[in-house]
């Protein structure tokens, strides 16, 4: 690990001030504000990351979990994972994410990792992770060692020629299917991003993966107000029957009007190179009725782009039969 | 309230390495944000100096740490995490270092009485936390009750992980988790034994939950 300064933000104008000195707030930011420290300290200790320095923004109040007064979520950037997955409202009305962040990491890393740490999850690619592999991630223009190399667990989707490593995180799937807001402090003021829109496609640049500019604090996410009878679930498909990352994984929401279906969202993890929505499926589904037929037509569309590489052809097939499942299951709730 | 670096510039040999290193990044950077070094915030920890911290090390910085119910006054590299400040400089070698990347659970402590990663954790960042080890749950005279169910249940073979189950142990019988074998094995998760004591790690932990 590199030195670096520590400074403790006081306020959130103090932390934005702070992290507008970098250069950028992608790959490679030599500031880097730091929560729960469970994703970038590892990194820094594989001298991934290397910021000159820290901002410690754990005494800002930006913790909390309460109602909007629309009746939605409001979710402070710091509120720990294991503190959201537990709290009564998002158990009760948005079970996915609740769900998504259970079946995420280890009770321990739970306790540390906070909303927005995880919104920024980085890559477990292991060629991200190892400074003596090629790549464009980590080191623009060095190439991709993942490509006709060891990519069994990376991504089939939203690849590009440059990267193909996969967006590890749960609970950004549940928060692609509840379509979650992000809410941004930075330089010019504060704004508010749909996640949809919050992910980059690697593209060219795949060291450019949010729209985050120098200076950007993520303050919150809000999520709105549940729609009436929509009942929502996630399933994680993995190596291990827990604490590893998803092979593949669905997020989904439903609501029903006997057996046909009026309302769905559907997103998945660990097959895309960012949290994954799939439009198209939700589109084949959408006033259909809930048979197990026309699930199996929605994940042959949400998986009609995927583009398998040497090593991750199984997750094609895979992703579709946990979409079908995950559906099934939330259709038999909702 | 601008702070100006320079009046308050930190008088440990961190401050010279980081300017020596840094200057021409660091000073305009921070003389221009509202924000407090943290070694601004050792001025109170030298004005009172503790044996520990009159020490100058190089490139070390003073805090003080809350481990088991006492503050020490330590030197610590702002580099070091929790987990090889408690083992190389408070001499609490009962926590192990296993992966030292999150992903084993030797490490597990209680910060503020949840499980944590202690090797994710920077030891800088844990100054006003209560931080408790396995020394501080129990000794060889006066077992907490998960040590005493461990040793009962046989739940370890060579012992390594063991210190690292047991606090995340504790900390899970107050968590909201279901009452099966299978609940206890996913809240376990993050504890990984290569001896494979895991059936008698769940034994060991059953035999408290029924107990409280």
């Amino acid at each position: 690990m590199e030195l670096f300064q520590l400074v403790t933000a006081k306020t959130i104008p103090d932390a934005v001030k702070a992290q507008a000195q970098s250069a950028t707030a992608q790959n490679g930011a030599d500031v880097r504000f730091i929560a729960g420290g469970t994703n970038l300290v590892d990194y820094m200790k594989l001298n991934v990351e290397r910021p000159r320095q820290l901002v410690d923004i754990n005494g800002l109040p930006l913790d909390k979990i309460e109602r909007t007064s629309e009746g939605g979520l409001k979710i402070g950037a710091l509120a720990r994972n294991a503190d959201v997955a537990q709290d009564a409202t998002v158990k009760e009305q948005y079970a996915v994410l609740s769900q998504a962040l259970l079946a995420g990491a280890s009770p321990q890393l739970r306790n540390m990792a906070t909303t927005a740490g995880n919104l920024l999850q980085k890559t477990r690619c292991v060629y991200y992770r190892d400074t003596a592999s090629a790549c464009n991630k980590r080191q623009p223009g060095s190439g991709c060692s993942a490509i006709g190399g060891y990519n069994r667990m990376l991504a089939i989707l939203g690849t590009s020629e440059h990267c193909i490593a996969t967006n590890p995180s749960d609970q950004n799937v549940a928060l692609m299917a509840l379509e979650a807001v992000v809410h941004i402090e930075g330089k010019n003021g504060q704004r508010a991003v749909p996640v949809s829109e919050f992910y980059l496609l690697p593209g060219s640049t795949p060291e450019r993966e949010t729209v985050l500019q120098p200076g950007d604090l993520i303050t919150h996410i809000t999520l709105s107000k549940p729609v009436v009878g929509a009942k929502s679930g996630y399933l994680k498909l993995r190596d291990r029957a827990s604490y590893e990352f998803a092979l593949a994984s669905a997020a989904i929401v439903m609501k029903k009007d006997g057996d046909r279906i009026t309302y769905v969202r559907v997103a998945m993890g660990g097959v895309g190179t960012r949290p994954w929505r799939a439009l198209e499926a939700e589109k084949v589904l959408m006033g259909k009725a809930a048979t197990e037929a026309n699930f199996r037509a929605a994940a042959e569309a949400a998986l009609h782009g995927a583009r398998p590489q040497s090593q991750n052809g199984f997750k094609v097939e895979l992703a579709k039969r946990c979409l079908v499942h995950t559906m099934g299951q939330v259709s038999q709730i909702a | 309230m601008a702070i100006d670096e320079h009046e308050n510039e930190p008088k440990t040999s961190l401050g010279r390495l980081t300017r020596r290193s840094f200057l021409s990044h660091v000073g305009a950077a921070t003389a221009a944000t509202a924000i407090a070094p943290l070694a601004s915030s050792s001025a109170s920890a030298e004005a009172a100096p503790t044996e520990a911290a009159s020490t100058k090390i190089p490139g070390t910085v003073p805090i003080t740490l809350r481990v088991n119910g006492q503050s020490h006054a330590v030197q610590v590299d702002p580099r070091a995490t929790l987990l090889d400040t408690l083992r190389e400089t408070l001499h609490l070698t009962g926590t192990k270092k296993g992966c030292d990347h999150g992903q084993c659970g030797a490490c597990t402590v209680h910060v503020n009485e949840r499980r944590i990663n202690s090797c994710l954790a920077l030891a800088v960042m844990q100054q006003n936390a209560e931080i408790t080890t396995i020394e501080g749950i129990g000794g060889p005279e006066n077992l907490h009750p998960m040590q005493d169910a461990f040793v009962e249940h046989d739940g370890f073979q060579c012992g390594y992980c063991t210190s690292g189950q047991i606090m995340s142990a504790v900390a899970m019988v107050k968590e909201p988790w279901g009452k099966t074998d299978a609940d206890v094995r996913e809240a376990m998760s993050g504890n990984i034994c290569r001896c494979g004591a895991y059936p008698n790690i769940v034994a060991a932990v059953q035999a408290v939950r029924r107990m409280s």
